[in-house]
């Protein structure tokens, strides 16, 4: 996990390295020589060659052939070059999907296991360790239970016909699935996520300086003053971190198949559930091909804007 | 960071230039191999048939205690040890497994789908008889008479009791790739207690949709509003049973049939009285378009049938044998005989449905097939014939009464179920097929996603618009779709 501390030293080795005898000294420190140097990363290489490389490649070949589960093209697949992406470009489907997914990692992840998260964190600092330890254990339950299991209890509690839900709330018959799919698993994702926005913000919390907060409370700060001006710019990296890692998983995450299976129609067929459709359910191997190659790009235009906040987070 | 990335940049590059190299030249290589499934040459159909010790695993979509009970119990406690007997006699060591399974039917096909792909699987294997076609452009079965051998197994003497049209569930183009194992009909069942609440005859049986109408809309004047009239299946959530339990039974009542004289049906008249009647009912509170859209909602209906909650349902007699028995695992009644009534689907008028017909149906079945990838073909097709001899297949329905393939079977089994009696002489003479074409699996969800259209709230015009595209989207070929 990168972490902002870590940079540091080595920000330093880059401060001093000029002043000393030359470029050559800084990039060849050991005196390998770079044919040495290949062999050192090549086993490294070898296997994000084979485990990354190889099926990103393989997944573009797929997606540029009209490849199917069964029938005619399954047997025979032809070549059909930039058919399928040009096709997904164009399908409204895709876009719901993209649509869905925002809406979905927006609302339950960065602001929902983000912000419940937190609050976890800062409203637990201080009371009683029991009663801290009692809900860290209750959240982290939520997120280490399976997800089958989960899905089922979730089902369970929104069914229409005698859910909890609908008897806590006195609603007899109220749909939330089917009415609300959207929101219901949104809801769903923020309870099964937060313990690790919970946790990570709990470690950058106690990295706060105690004498910083004491500080500000001698000065009269207000809890919102002091979570903006003194907290905050402790935390940022932390943040930012968390931000990256939650928005990567929810907007892979596949966990509401489990519970509305994309429906109902294709109200909540995130990104990886349109794809699953597409593949498993349709049986269009060449199409979703081109498909999860659009997510992987999606992927990693979301990786590198983060990096480029750290960066500039951190050149600040 | 910033230092580490700059300085280690150099090497990074080149050795990421030489990998990825490398890489694309790998993916070039293996780039041929994509399809191609399944050996194109038969093997030979006699291997291994002198053994003495063999074993062989029977699949199917059964689980004792869960899914199509019946099924597995009949396989695991009479099949098997029958079979293993019957081959010590002969002197040979007999091991046959089951590998039970009880999932969605859409699951289990792609389960066996990747089994019999990667060249592995059971030796013997349930199929949805619609699935054959697919399953044979896909080489992942192969025609009998390369598996086991011609005359191996036209010498069989059950193919005499098999009438032709069930035959068709185990066929592709008129060439066996299995044997089926049975057939049905579809009816609307209606719930007795609830038609006697609302005045309704016992014995009901409608001659029009304006009968089945009035009937749901007098169940809906008299009774409390928890009830929902008439349930029919829509929408993408139950699959299949979308258009096997709903749409196409209906068209047929319409007068077409989905694929006739070489094209589907588009945008045409009966498509349009079809989704018509989806929006009537829907639209029109006779139904529950919520029950539609959820996930379960088809076991829902059921549920609610049993507890009187629904009045009538339009289903295939699976319903009456596996749903609803006394006994069975998803909504059992003790009552089944005496509550649960059953019609024929009346066309739109009488005489306009498919053919001029009065009444219509639709019917499908299943099929066993043996793996090409066996090992003992010769033993797997002895199994075959052990499990649709007459002994087994009386076995098999004795318990729990269903229309098997074999005439001479149904002849001394039905005559203790009216209800079968009357699917099997009634229904049965009536009925049509899927067609069996390529393309069908994917019309199919089409014609699902244009009934959700309607539970959705859309109107007709726009629900046969979409279809009309997606329709298009999947034949491709305009010519080959029937509109106006």
């Amino acid at each position: 996990m990168p972490s902002p501390p870590d940079e540091r030293p080595v920000e330093t080795a880059d401060r001093v390295a000029p002043s000393e005898s030359g470029r050559r000294a800084t990039t060849d420190v050991v005196g390998l020589g770079t044919a040495r140097a290949v062999w050192f990363v090549a086993p490294a290489m070898l296997l994000i060659g084979i485990f990354l490389l190889f099926p990103a490649l393989w997944t573009l070949y797929i997606g540029s052939t009209n490849f199917e589960r069964t029938g005619p093209n399954h047997v025979n697949p032809e070549y059909t070059g930039i058919d399928n992406y040009t096709s997904v470009l164009s399908d409204p489907s895709f876009y719901n999907s993209l649509w869905v997914t925002l809406l979905f990692v927006v609302f339950s992840a960065v602001i929902g296991q983000n912000g419940l998260g937190f609050w976890l964190a800062w409203s637990l600092r201080r009371v009683d360790r029991r009663v801290r330890r009692t809900v860290e254990a209750l959240v982290l339950l939520a997120w280490i239970l399976p997800s089958s299991v989960v899905a089922f209890l979730w089902i369970a509690m929104l069914d229409r016909h005698g859910g909890t839900v609908n008897m806590l709330l006195d609603t007899p018959g109220a749909a939330w699935l089917v009415d609300y799919p959207l929101a219901s698993i949104i809801i769903f994702n923020i309870w099964r996520g937060t313990a690790f926005s919970m946790m990570l913000y709990s470690a950058a919390l106690s990295s706060v300086p105690p004498s910083h907060l004491e500080t500000a409370q001698l000065a009269g700060a207000t809890g919102a003053q002091t979570l903006r001006d003194v907290v905050f710019p402790h935390i940022r990296g932390h943040v930012l971190t968390n931000t990256l890692l939650i928005t990567l998983w929810t907007f892979n995450d596949f966990g509401p198949f489990l519970i509305t299976a994309g429906g109902p129609g294709d109200q909540t067929e995130v990104a990886a559930v349109y794809l699953y459709n597409t593949a498993i359910r349709d049986g269009d191997l060449g199409y979703s091909g081109a498909i999860s190659l659009m997510i992987l790009l999606a992927n990693v235009v979301m990786a590198l804007t983060y990096r480029r906040m750290l960066r500039k987070r951190s050149a600040t | 960071m910033r230092g580490s990335v700059r300085t280690g940049g150099h090497s990074k590059r080149r050795g990421s230039s030489i990998a990825s190299t490398g890489l694309i030249a790998v993916a070039l290589v293996a780039s041929g191999c994509l399809g191609g499934a399944g050996d194109e040459t038969a093997a030979d159909p006699m291997r291994n048939a002198d053994v003495t010790e063999f074993t062989l695993t029977i699949t199917s979509n059964a689980i004792e205690g869960g899914k199509n009970s019946d099924g597995a119990e009949w396989i695991e406690d009479y099949v098997i040890p029958r079979f293993v007997e019957q081959q010590a006699e002969k002197g040979v060591t007999a091991t046959v497994r089951f590998q039970p399974v009880g999932v969605d039917d859409a699951e289990y096909k792609s389960q066996i789908g990747l089994d019999l792909e990667s060249g592995k699987g059971a030796d013997i294997i349930d199929v949805d008889g619609i699935w054959v076609g697919e399953f044979a452009e896909s080489n992942f079965v192969k025609p009998l008479d390369e598996v086991v051998g011609a005359d191996v197994v036209s010498s069989w003497d059950g193919w005499d009791q098999i009438p032709e049209s069930v035959q068709q569930n185990a066929s592709y183009q008129d060439v066996r790739y299995g044997v089926p194992t049975g057939t049905d009909g579809r009816v609307i069942f209606f719930n007795r207690d609830v038609f006697a609440q609302a005045g309704l005859p016992a014995d009901w049986q409608p001659t029009s949709w304006e009968d089945i109408l009035t009937a749901a809309q007098t169940i809906k004047d008299e009774l409390p509003g928890d009830i929902v009239p008439l349930q029919l299946n829509a929408g993408t959530a139950m699959g299949e049973a979308t258009t096997m339990q709903g749409f196409l039974p209906l068209l047929a009542a319409a007068g077409a049939e989905i694929h006739q004289d070489g094209k589907w049906q588009g945008d045409t008249p009966a498509v349009r009285r079809v989704l018509e009647l989806y929006e009537t009912v829907y639209g029109s509170g006779l139904g529950d378009p919520v029950m539609q859209a959820e996930a379960k909602g088809r076991d829902r209906s059921f549920q609610l049938f049993t507890e009187g909650k629904v009045g009538m349902l339009l289903e295939s007699d699976y319903f009456w044998r596996s749903v609803v028995a006394p006994g069975a695992e998803v909504a059992p009644m003790a009552d089944r005989d005496e509550v649960v009534g059953y019609a024929k689907i009346p066309a739109i008028t009488p005489g306009a449905g498919v053919n001029g017909q009065d009444f219509v149906s639709m019917s499908g079945g299943s099929a066993r097939v043996i793996n090409p990838n066996t090992e003992f073909p010769q033993q797997a097709w002895e199994l075959m014939e052990f499990m649709n001899s007459f002994e087994a297949t009386e076995e098999q329905v004795v318990s729990a009464p269903r229309i098997t393939h074999r005439e001479d079977v149904n002849a001394t089994v039905l005559a203790n179920d009216p209800m079968l009696t009357f699917i099997a002489e009634e229904v049965v003479p009536l009925t049509l097929f899927r067609p069996g074409v390529l393309e069908y699996l994917d019309v199919s969800v089409a014609i699902q996603e244009a009934t959700y259209a309607i539970i959705d709230g859309a109107t007709v015009d726009e629900a046969v618009a979409r279809y009309q595209s997606e329709l298009e989207a999947v034949v491709g070929d305009p010519d080959a779709i029937a509109t106006g």
